[in-house]
């Protein structure tokens, strides 16, 4: 557990301190000292136009992580609600909403995203509702399974015999119990949303330059291959990181029932 | 047996209904709808935006274009493409073979290697050996894929030059090995991603079975650790991984959209890139319908063959 959470609470202060961690501005254009080999002065190389790859990273660290934690949330609030309902519920509301997840499920979600994002031209709020909105469903489902077994039992009846409305049953009584899955689906979204962004980024449609995402640098880096190739491995090394952190994260918090 | 085959077919028909209703309104709820392309292009006039809108039935209340749309679909007819005319199944069959190909070969690869691998580390858990798989198959649930490929272009294909770096053939024909050794990196790239997340599965559903009181019992009858291993508890542990393989199986049809356009490989995923870039949604749309139904049908396939494996699931 150790390694995975210093790690990401790592990324996530160099993210916040951006300004303070970056030695140059994200967007500082230096055409003296273009393409640069990494350096002392420029730890993982110069782009095409000079900028400072270390600093795109760690500014680049804002747009991933956000769209990641914040897509998460998105989708575990959705999947919650849903799964909660239909769980709860149960009859031709719990059939209803879990054909339309199934539904949701069947369709691939990056063509889905794709398609979505092509036709929207989001900004980075729209962009963190979209891959929010396409990942609710692993979660509806895990709730809805929870309630549904907890629902049979003894406390619900009586916190309803008790006086308490079905709201106040859901959240209060059913809720706490599905924590732990929620939180394992919710650590597992936010993997599952940087790499989405990165490669909704990496086909131009996700992030628009200049505004550094570990994605849309992958997605300049594609030109270079074969003559900058530090700038294609330093983002990548940097989203592999996160995520691999994340999962072993989300691996732990699951094994700990 | 035959009532669950039956009764699983008839789920899937209004589950598949659900999904044309998403991939329809998707489509439609774009602003500008499906004429967007032409909304910016300055030689089109208003009042030919407005012919052709009439034209394609667009200015009919949602629901009957929804219905002419999946009735047609149901017969076949897939309509015709935005960006060059053509009838949308015969720019989709066309680039059937190259998916079924690469998809093919990256199946047959992930599950040569899920096998040894989740049976090995459930037998040795917490051994070096499940250690060191584990860890690298973190790795490879968490790996993004387009970055994987370009790893492995820019090492073998730029660096070494030992495999080229995209396409599917040299131009101008190319023998057997020249095939080969085009298909090599992408299936890797695939291959790799998917037994990682395979392999994990196979371990958890490996143990949970060998803990289960009839390997004891087969165990203590006498039998080889080999055969208890191999013929009782992979058996029962095989059915939950058949589901995942096969709906995986499914999603490939369109989820090796980015390795295919990494490698510039020219299947159904390359088609979807192409159709986004041209606003193509005749194909899109096609293409999202396809790839879905492919799940929903493989959906049935998987149970039928969890069925088959482990009988209880039948009767239940």
């Amino acid at each position: 557990m150790r390694l995975p959470a210093f790690l990401i609470a790592c990324l996530i202060a160099a993210a916040i301190a951006a300004p303070l961690v970056a030695p140059y501005g994200p967007e500082r254009i230096d055409l003296a000292r273009r393409r640069e080999a990494p350096s002392l002065a420029h730890l993982f190389g110069t782009d095409e136009l000079g900028r400072d790859v270390f600093s795109r990273v760690v500014y680049g660290a804002r747009v991933s992580l956000a769209v990641g934690m914040l897509s998460a949330v998105v989708a575990s609030a959705c999947g919650v609600a849903i799964g909660g309902v239909a769980g709860y519920a149960g009859g031709a509301l719990d059939a209803g909403l879990m054909r339309v997840t199934d539904g949701m499920l069947a369709i691939p979600r990056l063509p889905l995203l794709m398609i979505a994002a092509v036709v929207l031209q989001p900004s980075v709020p729209m962009l963190i509702l979209l891959i929010g909105l396409a990942g609710w469903m692993e979660t509806a489902r895990v709730v809805r399974a929870e309630f549904n077994t907890l629902g049979g039992r003894g406390f619900v009846e009586s916190a309803r015999a008790a006086g308490a409305g079905h709201i106040r049953v859901l959240v209060r009584h059913l809720l706490p119990n599905a924590a732990q899955a929620v939180a394992v689906s919710l650590t597992l979204a936010v993997a599952r949303g940087i790499l989405l962004e990165s490669a909704l980024s990496f086909f131009g449609v996700g992030v628009r330059p200049p505004a550094a995402s570990w994605g849309n640098m992958l997605y300049q880096a594609q030109s270079a291959l074969g003559t900058e190739p530090w700038l294609a491995v330093t983002p990548g090394v940097f989203i592999l990181l996160t995520t691999v952190s994340v999962n072993a994260l989300g691996d732990r918090l699951a094994s700990r029932s | 047996m035959l009532r669950f085959i039956v009764r699983r077919c008839l789920q899937a028909v209004p589950l598949l209904v659900i999904v044309s209703a998403l991939v329809f309104l998707l489509i439609h709820a774009a602003p500008g709808g499906p004429l967007a392309i032409y909304l910016s292009n300055p030689n089109v006039r208003p009042e030919d935006i407005e012919r052709l809108r009439r034209a394609l039935g667009l200015d009919r209340p949602l629901w009957q274009q929804y219905w002419t749309w999946l009735w047609a679909f149901a017969r076949g007819d897939w309509g015709y493409s935005f960006s060059d005319g053509r009838p949308v199944t015969a720019r989709i069959l066309e680039r059937v073979p190259a998916t079924l190909e690469l998809v093919g070969a990256a199946l047959v690869w992930a599950i040569a290697l899920t096998m040894p691998t989740g049976i090995l580390a459930a037998t040795r858990r917490g051994r070096w050996f499940d250690r060191l798989t584990t860890i690298v198959s973190m790795i490879g649930i968490s790996l993004p894929g387009f970055w994987f490929g370009l790893l492995l272009q820019m090492i073998f294909a730029v660096g070494l030059g030992w495999l080229p770096s995209s396409g599917r053939a040299t131009p101008g024909g190319g023998d057997v090995l020249d095939h080969v050794q085009h298909l090599l990196l992408p299936t890797v790239v695939l291959a790799v991603v998917l037994a990682s997340g395979w392999s994990r599965y196979l371990r958890g559903s490996m143990l949970e079975t060998l803990s289960l009181p009839f390997i004891v019992s087969a165990q203590a009858r006498g039998l080889s650790r080999r055969r208890v291993v191999l013929h009782h508890a992979l058996r029962n542990a095989l059915g939950p991984l058949i589901a995942i393989v096969t709906v995986d199986a499914a999603l490939l049809v369109s989820g090796a959209v980015v390795t295919e356009s990494v490698f510039a490989w020219p299947g159904l995923g390359s088609l979807f890139t192409e159709a986004l870039a041209r606003r193509d949604y005749t194909v899109l749309m096609a293409l999202l319908m396809l790839s879905a139904s492919a799940v929903v049908a493989f959906n049935v396939v998987a149970d039928f063959a969890h069925a088959v494996v482990d009988p209880r699931v039948a009767v239940s």
